[in-house]
């Protein structure tokens, strides 16, 4: 940690960050940990600053634990989400954006449906941008929690086999983690019905393997995806009974993975699809901690995020 | 970046463990015992002070007191002055502060700014009998209404002065409390 200086004002992705960066990310989360456990779990940090919670698309998960976070570092948050604003009203990107802009708000947090909208959104906004998942490319935050729960449980990342498995082609967590994983210097297995794979997945850098049995051999993290039910996933297999059959995560498939191995899920579950109930309330699984870090995980990059763009006013 | 020289020792580290061992009787008599004391040294510097007051205080009265770590970057009024953010580092309070008499210990005494929030901090985590304060050095130059309970030595400086305080154990080694000149 020694001389090094967080530089960035957006967090937009995990390609962009090195591995500096990412440890320091993690590092800073540890200290917010503590906070969650006082009496008084919010701090003074980022009093009178405005953070405003962008979603063009529904996520009440990500969402909460973004308000959570900027509500105990004494932010004051207000949120824009699809429903029931100017969002769908027809307003242009560009429109809601100037808007904001106007509201001189100092970070944005932003979900959006097509990949790098966040990205448009720092180069006209003067505030710091977050992105909360954009489609299926980023969804920084998750990668940075889900490494930050492999680390508390592991004590390291390096090294560690790390299988993803589920519906990797409409995951937005998926490319975050393996660039975050890989980053960090674990060994990256994905895997998915045939259906549920992008095209080419080798180009996220990950082994690839074509079976739940391949994936988890000797993993000592497994993460699974969830089958998003609501959207185009219907199509992909035949019957959610036999994507469990195949996919879904029992105990008995646990049997092959290492012996202290941890099984992680981004969330909403679906129990007896891609994972059984036994494994997602079983010893292995730290699905809720994943939860109570994301916590701590946003409240460091908000916090490092809202120094640089304050500084470079008066710089 | 202003450039700062060595002017002079104040005190070397055979003078700072006597300074300390005398603030650790003066604690333990003001307190009237060591019942309910706690020591919290304020990071960096406060913290191997406060660890020599337990240490001494264990060998004196026999008694263990907890001693916890805070850090009060979360509480510092100049976040929004200074880029980028500093290091966060835990705060570690082994016991409820809740009807202790706890000493914050820290190595030089200024502005009070540092103290005003730690103040504040610590009040997140409960609520104490009683804050006092301890400070190896108080070098004047106050910005708040925040005395010292308890000083090591009083040093007369100048606002271009600074007070260097280096601990062993957060020093490489080097335990001596220097003055030095900031120049711009």
């Amino acid at each position: 940690m020694s001389g090094f200086r967080w530089q960035r004002g957006d967090l937009l992705g995990v390609a962009e960050l090195s591995t500096e960066e990412i440890v320091h990310v993690l590092d800073t989360a540890e200290s917010f940990v503590e906070v969650a456990a006082r009496p008084i779990k919010k701090v003074p940090t980022l009093r009178g600053k405005t953070v405003i919670n962008l979603f063009f698309e529904a996520s009440t998960r990500t969402r909460s634990s973004f308000e959570i976070a900027e509500k105990r570092l004494s932010a004051d948050n207000v949120n824009f989400s699809t429903s029931g604003s100017s969002l769908s009203k027809g307003e242009t990107l560009l429109d809601t954006t100037r808007n904001l802009e106007a509201m001189a708000p100092d970070l944005v947090v932003i979900r959006h449906a097509h990949p790098r909208v966040p990205h448009g959104l720092a180069e006209r906004v003067g505030a710091g941008v977050v992105n909360a998942g954009d489609g299926a490319h980023e969804h920084p935050t998750q990668a940075l929690l889900d490494a930050f729960t492999i680390r508390r449980h592991k004590g390291r990342v390096e090294g560690l086999r790390v299988a993803i498995v589920g519906d990797v082609a409409h995951s937005r967590v998926v490319r975050s983690n393996v660039l975050c994983l890989r980053k960090l210097g674990a060994e990256v297995t994905i895997a998915g019905p045939r259906t549920m794979m992008p095209e080419q997945p080798e180009a996220l850098g990950a082994r690839v393997a074509w079976s739940l049995e391949e994936a988890i051999s000797g993993a000592d993290v497994i993460m699974m995806l969830r089958v998003q039910l609501e959207r185009q996933a219907r199509a992909s297999f035949p019957s959610e009974r036999e994507y469990f059959e195949f996919f879904g995560l029992t105990a008995g498939r646990l049997q092959a993975a290492a012996d202290d191995v941890i099984i992680m899920h981004p969330g909403p579950m679906n129990r007896g699809i891609e994972i059984a109930s036994e494994v997602a309330d079983g010893p292995w699984s730290v699905i809720l901690e994943q939860v109570a870090n994301g916590v701590a995980v946003r409240m460091a990059v908000l916090y490092l995020l809202a120094g640089v763009k304050s500084g470079e006013g008066s710089a | 970046m202003s450039h700062l020289t060595v002017k002079r020792t104040l005190f070397e580290a055979r003078q700072m463990a006597r300074m300390m061992r005398r603030m650790a009787a003066e604690i333990v008599e003001r307190a009237g015992g060591t019942e309910t004391l706690m020591l919290v040294g304020v990071r960096t510097r406060g913290v191997p002070l406060a660890d020599f007051v337990a240490a001494e205080i264990a060998r004196t009265e026999g008694a263990d007191l907890p001693v916890g770590v805070l850090d009060i970057t979360l509480y510092r009024d100049d976040l929004s002055t200074i880029a980028p953010q500093p290091v966060v580092k835990e705060s570690v309070l082994p016991v409820a502060i809740d009807d202790k008499i706890v000493v914050l210990c820290d190595d030089v005494l200024y502005s009070g700014r540092t103290i005003r929030a730690a103040m504040d901090a610590l009040m997140d985590y409960g609520r104490p009998k009683a804050i006092r304060l301890a400070v190896l050095i108080d070098r004047g130059h106050r910005e708040l209404p925040i005395h010292a309970d308890c000083v090591g030595e009083k040093v007369q400086t100048t606002d271009t002065e600074v007070i260097k305080v280096s601990y062993a154990a957060t020093d490489d080694g080097r335990e001596i409390v220097e003055l030095l000149e900031r120049e711009a």
